[in-house]
């Protein structure tokens, strides 16, 4: 297979200039990919959905009837960061990362950002994801934020801005592994001659993360708690908890007996100290949140709120991952840090202002319209392709609860060239990167690529129709070819 | 016992069921493919010979309403891909495969592949199985299922959650054997006065291979005699298959599990072991066969009962108040 039909088309391609040419970085894996005999690539393609079906990495899909199990969908061409531009994706991460931390904590205990008239009150009293529960709480080390899932996009200007903070209870990583891992076993070829950035280390960044939460001295009993095997997301759970060595447990299986939480083993009840909960709070304890919650452990957030069990991530936390809150990210990284932020934002309009709000109902058919507290790509409408009836039916929405919505310009993400049958297309990405907050904050170099395979579709959520790449973060800036042919070297 | 080594409840009960369900699949891909073979060499139609593995392995009166007559197609149908059969190959495989899923990080991942790969292959022979050679279908299942184990023994360390495992095959294994030779001995009765028959010694060869002992019974006693195969199943300490052998095995795993030596007991599951076991050590086979084989493998399934209610209780029911005062230290 070769590039030489591929085409931009007037999109911003991460692996072609304007003019067709690859960029720098890109040069070395085009060419030996096009260097391969006919046919080799297709068949590796095959193979590769065979090892990912045979070690089960396959999601539920919640619409389709109970068993319905497919392969997150993979693609072998992997996208390739430049070692210059992730220097300063990881520096924007960590510096947002780090104001959102202060952000919560100061929700939870003096409100100083509301006080001083920065960002209104109601605004954040009013998010869902606000937890009265939570006030006055204090997380151990004071973190509330320990795993994160910032969503970035490059729009046509070039320009990487973030789209989403996902801060509650993100998944996708496991991929970012077991991608690597079927590229190495499936296509080592690729990866000769490039330095990239190994991604293996991080189960023991996580682990390390979490033990530095424990209540106490000595070795602590760390957990990961997921919702159990029907979840979407339980292969990462499983994967987690098998990489870091830790028990995989649910919620059946744990007991808070005088504050402090145990684990139902063979041996009577064993103490727990940390627990990496993949349970939303909604169903986290039906003792302080929802009632009818069967996944939870009664009495789990009394035991948190004693310091005799952490939890990452914190109860609470997602109040600064609510889609309007996010709207004030910028302000709230120069109120915390002093700074400009070093990754923009996309202009977000408010629904609750009127102003904005006008805007919006004017411009639906341009617009991308989110519901504040939604993810995966549910309650979202995508102007440009929605029908008449859609753009009515949230409108109607939009008038009828304006604090949950918010619109943006709809970005012509960035494009990379994916297997299509049996020819290269450009196809929308974005990137997922993973944020570790323990003891300093840590960025997992390049993370979570996801494509939206569908032709023209931007929507990239494998709920959705999405896929995923490999992605490379090269350990150092590529030369720049040579302007004059030299005597041999070249190929 | 340190942090990494606790062994939750709801992950021993899978491991044990793990255990059971793999085996359960073994031995019906071992009876159905033996009888295939059978029927080969008996004149007729024999149609008893199939019911009698619905009696062995299945339930009859699920299988009388939903199928009727036991011919060929009918029973390989209901033990093979009937998902409603909770005993049929399908159905164990699908249930081993949900138990490895909840316990992913405890099982080794090949193990993860192993049970997976069964799975996915026995779902895509569900729609060619028409023209296709049985016997292979049968034999690649009854592989699957050794390669299971061997993975398993070769690499998880053989720990508490192992032997969970493994408890879980031997008791599975010692009630599929008992099983067999029920009815298998009750179909052959009216022709012990026939014994050395060509047809009578087929049949017996037939039992053996139900439970892969032909040729290892031939090495132990040689001729075939209803009296020494049925020592040979029940009381053998070397077969694999032997009634005696795998409640010995299952004696050493409960014994390993709690760390307390063989011939003492502390909790319900090792007494009941214990007792069992020692009732086979001092048996002999022709004091069974005088009071009745059947009333002796009826009394057997029912202490292998009591046997898996007491692990139950032991190992896998939650007990906190119980608990919670002894395990101040951890």
């Amino acid at each position: 297979m070769r590039f030489s039909s591929y085409r931009t088309e007037g999109f911003y391609d991460e692996m072609f200039e304007e003019d067709g040419s690859p960029r720098p970085h890109a040069r070395l894996l085009l060419e030996s990919v096009e260097s391969l005999p006919d046919g080799v690539l297709l068949r590796r393609k095959v193979a590769a959905e065979r090892l990912l079906l045979q070690m089960g990495i396959t999601f539920n899909v919640y619409a389709d009837s109970a068993g319905a199990e497919r392969i997150f969908p993979f693609d072998l061409l992997p996208r390739i960061v430049a070692a210059e531009e992730w220097a300063t994706i990881e520096r924007g991460l960590k510096q947002r990362i780090h104001a959102l931390n202060a952000f919560i904590d100061d929700i939870y205990h003096e409100q100083k950002i509301l006080k001083d008239g920065i960002i209104p009150a109601e605004v954040i009293l009013s998010a869902a994801s606000y937890r009265p529960q939570c006030q006055g709480l204090d997380p151990p080390k004071g973190i509330w934020c320990h795993i994160a899932g910032i969503d970035l996009v490059r729009h046509s200007d070039g320009q990487v801005y973030v789209l989403e903070d996902n801060l509650r209870v993100p998944s996708g990583v496991s991929y970012v592994l077991e991608n690597r891992e079927v590229l190495k076993r499936t296509f080592p070829q690729v990866f000769e001659g490039l330095s990239i950035r190994p991604v293996t280390g991080y189960p023991s960044r996580l682990l390390e993360t979490l033990e530095y939460l424990a209540p106490g001295s000595g070795h602590p009993r760390t957990v990961v708690l997921t919702p159990g095997a029907y979840n979407s997301a339980y292969f990462e759970h499983s994967f987690l908890a098998q990489q870091m060595g830790l028990q995989l447990v649910e919620g059946r299986d744990l007991v808070v007996n005088r504050k402090i939480v145990y684990m139902r083993t063979t041996r009577g009840l064993q103490r727990v100290d940390v627990i990496y909960r993949r349970i939303d709070d909604d169903f986290l304890d039906p003792q302080a949140f929802r009632a009818d919650s069967m996944l939870g452990v009664p009495g789990l957030m009394e035991a948190y709120r004693t310091g005799h069990v952490a939890l990452a991530n914190a109860p609470g936390n997602g109040v600064a991952d609510d889609k309007v809150v996010y709207a004030y990210v910028p302000e709230i990284i120069r109120y915390y840090e002093g700074e400009d932020p070093i990754l923009p934002n996309v202009p977000t309009y408010m629904c609750w202002k009127n102003a904005d709000r006008a805007y919006v109902l004017e411009n639906l058919d341009k617009l991308v319209v989110k519901a504040a507290n939604e993810s995966g790509g549910y309650g979202m409408l995508v102007g440009p392709a929605s029908t008449r009836e859609q753009r009515s039916e949230f409108a109607g929405r939009i008038e009828r609860n304006p604090r949950n919505y918010i619109a943006q310009p709809t970005l012509a993400l960035s494009r990379v060239p994916t297997i299509v049958e049996e020819r290269f297309e450009g196809r929308h990405v974005d990137l997922r990167p993973y944020v570790l907050y323990g003891r300093d904050i840590y960025v997992l170099p390049g993370g979570l690529t996801r494509v939206a395979l569908r032709k023209g579709s931007l929507v990239v959520n494998s709920s959705q129709g999405g896929g995923s790449k490999d992605t490379w973060v090269l350990d150092k800036p590529m030369a720049e070819p040579m302007k004059a042919p030299t005597t041999g070297g070249q190929q | 016992m340190n942090g990494s080594n606790a062994l939750l409840s709801r992950v021993a009960d899978s491991l044990y069921w793990i255990g059971r369900y793999i085996e359960r699949a073994e031995n019906v891909a071992r009876f159905i493919g033996v009888n295939l073979h059978l029927m080969l060499d008996l004149p007729g139609e024999n149609a008893e010979q199939w019911a009698a593995l619905v009696h062995a392995s299945g339930d009859r009166v699920a299988f009388r309403e939903r199928y009727g007559e036991a011919t060929q197609s009918n029973v390989v149908r209901f033990l093979t891909f009937d998902l409603d059969n909770p005993n049929s190959i399908a159905r164990c495989v699908q249930a081993a495969r949900e138990n490895a899923r909840s316990v992913r990080d405890t099982i080794s991942s090949e193990m993860w592949e192993q049970v997976n790969t069964m799975y996915w292959f026995i779902d895509s022979s569900r729609n060619s199985l028409g023209g296709e050679p049985l016997f292979e279908f049968f034999h690649r299942v009854r592989m699957a299922c050794h390669l299971f184990q061997g993975v398993a023994d070769v690499t998880m360390s053989h720990n508490e959650a192992w032997n969970f495992l493994r408890l879980g095959r031997k008791l599975e294994r010692a009630d599929k054997t008992t099983r067999i030779l029920d009815v298998k001995y009750f179909l052959l009765l009216p022709s012990i006065n026939e014994v050395g028959t060509p047809l009578d010694d087929i049949q017996w060869a037939a039992v053996l291979k139900s439970v892969s002992g032909f040729e290892m019974y031939r090495k132990r006693f040689g001729r075939m005699g209803p009296n020494r195969i049925v020592e040979f199943l029940l009381m053998d300490r070397d077969f694999p298959r032997a009634v005696h052998y795998c409640i010995h095995c299952a004696d050493e795993c409960v014994h390993a599990i709690t760390g307390n030596p063989q011939g003492s007991f502390l909790c319900a599951s090792e007494q009941q072991l214990g007792m069992l076991r020692s009732e086979l050590d001092f048996t002999r086979v022709e004091s069974i066969l005088t009071s009745g084989l059947h009333e002796f493998l009826d009394g057997l399934q029912s202490k292998m009962n009591t046997i898996d209610t007491a692990i139950l209780e032991d190992f896998f029911e939650a007990r906190p108040d119980a608990a919670v005062a002894g395990s101040a230290g951890r």
